[in-house]
């Protein structure tokens, strides 16, 4: 295992999620870092990600209901887990930790 | 919005096949996302093209499905396993691997003989360089407007024009076939056969030339190239480049090279070539006659092309035709068509008339493979049946093998082994069958002999694995798939239950369709050997017995009629162009009193003596009076009914002293004679006349009377030899003649019989090995019968009933079929043909019958007779 540390990406891609809540699934997750963070972003790159995730235990997946769109297949929902949350806060914290120890002054000349 | 638009079909397929299955549905779902996206945006094909760049992109390490290499390891491991339990099982069932094996191998070496022959047939003629460019020039002959004829043979001046005029051409040469000469050598006459050849000839075919110039061997007159084989035979030891022949006639050939004799798979052949230019230069010398050279005098040149490599043979083909147009305006009633014969296709077509040298037919290998294919697959029905049959047994061990863990697959592989093993052995046993096989097949037919020698080249080995890998895995599928379908709780808890065996109908078909066949085989077989009979005890209308035709090969008649005469037991001796009935014809054009109204006379020219001797009856006029005469002074000819009726001369008596044109000579005719049957019985009598001429007697026909055959074949020996001591002596009595004339029907009825015997001989087989797989299954049931008071024969009744009605079913299906097939398609066109009766339809059925009832009756009499109690007590 690659340890439970999470990559820039993963993070980002595990917020979507979240932040996604119900309709989180690949296309709408790749639409969603593409808005807020106004990069380009490869369906291929979410797919990889989004499977590595769930092999790490972050998220869980579950098929949706087949509709018309999409060639009548179904759509795969993801849901963050217990694990995802929890190293999701551990990121947060050590970042706000960080945070803290960073003088107000340094980043008014940013 | 525009909606249309398909994401490319390959690039779907590609994704579903390498893509793993849980990732799949989404994964397109996505992707069609896009795709609906994409049109919108760019178009549909940049969508389209996003698509499959998409599809490649998404091949990474995570979403490829797992290769099921464990699996195929598992195989490999459980191979030997496999392996052990299969010859276990064969060992055990001995009687069932028996007849399995030996069915097998009897129909296995049937088809290996088949593939010997298929695979010799088209070797034929690929020794040359660049086959497949090397075409011969063949002709349509039509004779007003008359069915057209297809000769191999074609015109010198077709042969001319194509060499000149038409374009494209690597190589071509001319053959004009049907030469002999006897070569003097220290006192010694030695008699040679040869074609002549123009000077490409060697470079159109690959013979191996082994002395002398190639290029330049055939160009001067009077030259002559030898093979191998005659040098060593004419100047055995001695270098033969370079020498003269002096032949009989007097002239002086030189030997310009010496050239291996063709391979066997050459479709001609020769023992010597002379240049063309010999040729020419002969027949310049009658500068009168023009015939030799004419558009219609196609009968014995052979012209053959090499194209240049982008030539194509239709652009060839187009110019013949116009080449042909051209020539046919200037010549009346007869039009010759020219076209192309690729060279590998000689020997396929057997429809071509004058052909010079072998042809095999592509009807005789279709034939022998659809006869082949038959049998073959009654054989293996019988694997399949008796497997099915067993898998009763087997389905207890193919239940332990599904809980121990292995998939159908496993089962499938195991079950297709087994049936590949013995179908292994079975090609090693009908490996030395083929070998007894092969002769036999070989002497049916002379025609054979000289095609085929059916040696065993490694190459056939591999077909022949290969072949027997095919029919172990055939024969071996239906068994596996129904017991590797077998569900393991059921195999295990019903093992003994009827429910396993529901494939009772499969079987009964398959045993159906074996006795068709054989029937159906049977009742061609006696209707073939009746047609043969037939022919054989013909009334031809004349007397063939104690009649023995010599060829004159050439000889002074006179002198052989001098020599022959002196024998005591030669009565009677007269002379004729052919042995008629037996195939071979002439004819002559007819011409009553219109000039414009003319038909073909067959006819043969005979001495006076011809007619008494073979006892034909004259119903109006007389036989030749006098010698017969030259040629040139031919003024009477005795005529058949036929050939009066077709001009509407009146009755017999009315035509006599009527003027003919036969030839476009006057001829009076001064008797007609009874018809006959000139030509082969199966085709109608057609107009006919004997003439009386001098120089077309190439047959002698001996009366002789003695009971010492072979002592008169002796002094008839003699006397040939003391006129021509060249030449062996070609004689044959005319009965034994007309027996090989209707070899077809001896040959149709020994291939069909023998197939029968095959045919019979499995379906027997598995005929036993069913009835004794049914009696082993119900003996419990038979004795409960018994102690409850059947008696043995209400027993046998219920036990053989069933099969019965199947063999009853067998001939219901297989008596009308053949019946038809013989009675409307194979006999349908002959003249003379034998009527169906009932012994030859139900001879084969009776047969059946006989064989199988006491095939199912002497296991079912085994069944029955059995002790109850004995049974009872060990189930």
């Amino acid at each position: 295992m690659k340890g439970t540390n999470l990559g820039e990406f993963e993070e980002v891609v595990l917020l979507t999620i979240a932040a996604l809540l119900n309709d989180a699934y690949s296309v709408a997750i790749c639409d969603e870092i593409a808005r807020v963070t106004e990069r380009k972003v490869k369906l291929s790159v979410v797919h990889a990600v989004l499977n590595r995730l769930e092999k790490k235990g972050y998220v869980k997946s579950h098929l949706g209901e087949p509709t018309k769109a999409r060639g009548g297949r179904r759509k795969r929902f993801f849901t963050i887990s217990h694990a995802g949350k929890v190293a999701l806060t551990k990121v947060k914290e050590q970042r706000d930790q960080l945070w803290s120890l960073v003088p107000d002054f340094n980043l008014k000349f940013i | 919005m525009k909606k249309q638009g398909t994401p490319p079909r390959w690039a779907l397929r590609l994704l579903e096949w390498y893509c793993r299955p849980d990732l799949l549905e989404d994964l397109q779902g996505d992707l069609h996302e896009y795709f609906e996206r994409n049109i919108e945006e760019k178009g549909v094909r940049r969508a389209r093209l996003n698509y499959i760049v998409d599809v490649f992109k998404f091949f990474k390490p995570y979403t490829v499905k797992k290769l099921d290499i464990l699996d195929q390891l598992t195989q490999f491991v459980m191979f030997k396993n496999y392996f052990k339990t299969s010859v276990r099982s064969i060992v055990r069932n001995k009687l069932f691997s028996a007849i399995n094996i030996v069915g097998l191998a009897i129909s296995m070496s049937i088809c290996l003989l088949v593939i010997s022959i298929v695979s010799e047939s088209f070797s034929y003629d690929k020794f040359h360089a660049d086959y497949d460019r090397i075409h011969r020039v063949i002709t349509q002959y039509q004779f007003l407007e008359d069915d057209p004829n297809d000769f191999a043979s074609t015109s010198i001046l077709a042969g001319q024009r194509t060499m000149e005029e038409v374009p494209g051409l690597e190589a071509s040469t001319m053959l004009v076939s049907n030469y002999s000469e006897d070569i003097l050598i220290n006192d010694k006459y030695y008699p040679i056969e040869g074609r002549f050849a123009t000077e490409d000839f060697f470079e159109v075919f690959s013979f191996n030339v082994l002395r002398g110039n190639a290029s330049t061997a055939l160009e001067e007159p009077n030259s002559i190239v030898i093979t191998d084989k005659t040098a060593e035979r004419l100047y055995a030891g001695k270098d033969a480049l370079g020498k003269t022949m002096v032949t009989k006639s007097g002239k002086n050939y030189l030997i310009t090279a010496i050239v291996e004799t063709p391979p066997h798979a050459s479709h001609f052949t020769f023992q010597s070539l002379i240049s063309y230019s010999t040729y020419k230069a002969e027949r310049n010398e009658n500068p009168d006659s023009k015939y030799w050279i004419s558009w219609n005098n196609i009968w014995s040149n052979h012209v053959y092309i090499k194209l240049l490599e982008n030539t194509k043979p239709a652009e060839v083909n187009a110019r013949l035709l116009s080449i042909s147009e051209e020539e046919n305006k200037a010549s009346d009633r007869i039009s010759n068509t020219v076209s192309l014969q690729p060279l590998t296709n000689i020997i396929m077509r057997s429809d071509l008339s004058n052909s010079n040298g072998k042809v095999i037919g592509i009807e005789v290998i279709w034939i022998l493979t659809g006869l082949t294919l038959v049998i073959i697959l009654s054989a293996g029905f019988n694997y399949t049946n008796l497997s099915i049959a067993r898998s009763l047994r087997r389905s207890k061990e193919v239940g332990v093998r599904k809980v121990i863990g292995a998939t159908r697959g496993h089962i499938f592989t195991q079950f297709i082994l087994e049936a590949t093993i013995i179908s292994m052995i079975s090609l090693c046993i009908s490996f030395f069958l083929l070998q007894v096989l092969k002769p036999q097949f070989v002497q049916l037919l002379p025609e054979f002999a000289e095609a085929y020698q059916l040696n065993t080249e490694v190459s056939l080995v591999l077909y022949f694995i290969l072949f027997a890998v095919i029919i172990g895995v055939m024969a071996g599928t239906f068994p596996a798939l129904f017991l590797s379908k077998l569900n393991a709780i059921n195999a295990l808890k019903n093992s003994g239950s009827g429910r396993l065996f529901s494939r009772v109908n499969v079987r009964k078909a398959l045993i159906v369709i074996q006795f068709t066949l054989s029937i159906a085989f049977i009742v061609a077989a006696s209707i073939g050997y009746k047609q043969y009979k037939y022919a054989l005890g013909f009334d031809l209308g004349f007397n063939t017995e104690n009649i023995l035709n010599v060829r004159v090969q050439g000889n002074d008649v006179g002198q052989l009629e001098a020599a022959f005469s002196k024998i005591p037991e030669v009565t009677d001796i007269s002379k004729s162009t052919l042995v008629a009935s037996t195939g071979s014809t002439y004819s002559a054009t007819f011409k009553f009193e219109d000039p414009m109204d003319s038909t073909s006379l067959f006819y043969n020219a005979v001495d006076e003596k011809y007619i008494p001797l073979m006892k034909h009856d004259i119903i109006a006029g007389t036989n030749f009076t006098g010698l017969s005469k030259d040629p040139k002074e031919e003024s009477v000819v005795i005529l058949n009914e036929t050939a009066i009726k077709h001009f509407n001369m009146g009755t017999p008596t009315e035509a006599l002293e009527k003027n003919v044109e036969i030839d476009g000579k006057k001829l009076k005719i001064i008797g007609v004679v009874r018809d006959f049957h000139y030509a082969k019985i199966q085709d109608d009598i057609e107009p006919f006349g004997f003439r009386n001429t001098n120089n077309q007697y190439y047959i002698m026909n001996l009366k002789i009377d003695t009971k010492d055959v072979l002592n008169t074949m002796q002094k008839i020996e003699q006397a040939w030899d003391s006129v021509d001591e060249v030449h062996p002596l070609n004689a044959q009595f005319y009965d034994e003649r007309i027996e090989r004339a209707y070899a077809d029907f001896s040959i149709l009825f020994k291939v069909v019989g023998f197939l029968a015997f095959v045919s019979i001989s499995i379906a027997t087989m598995g005929l036993l090995g069913m009835s004794v797989y049914t009696a082993e299954t119900r003996l419990k049931e038979i004795s409960i019968r018994k102690v409850l008071g059947a008696t043995e024969g209400s027993l046998i009744k219920l036990l053989a009933k069933s099969f019965m009605w199947l063999l009853c079913i067998a001939a219901l299906i297989a008596v009308p079929i053949t019946y038809f097939v013989f009675d409307s398609l194979i006999l349908i066109d002959m003249a003379n043909r034998i009527n169906i009766g009932v012994i030859e339809l139900f001879s084969g059925v009776v047969i059946i019958f006989t064989i199988g009832f006491f095939t199912i009756g002497s296991q079912t009499w085994k069944a029955a007779k059995s002790n109850p109690a004995q049974t009872l007590r060990s189930q």
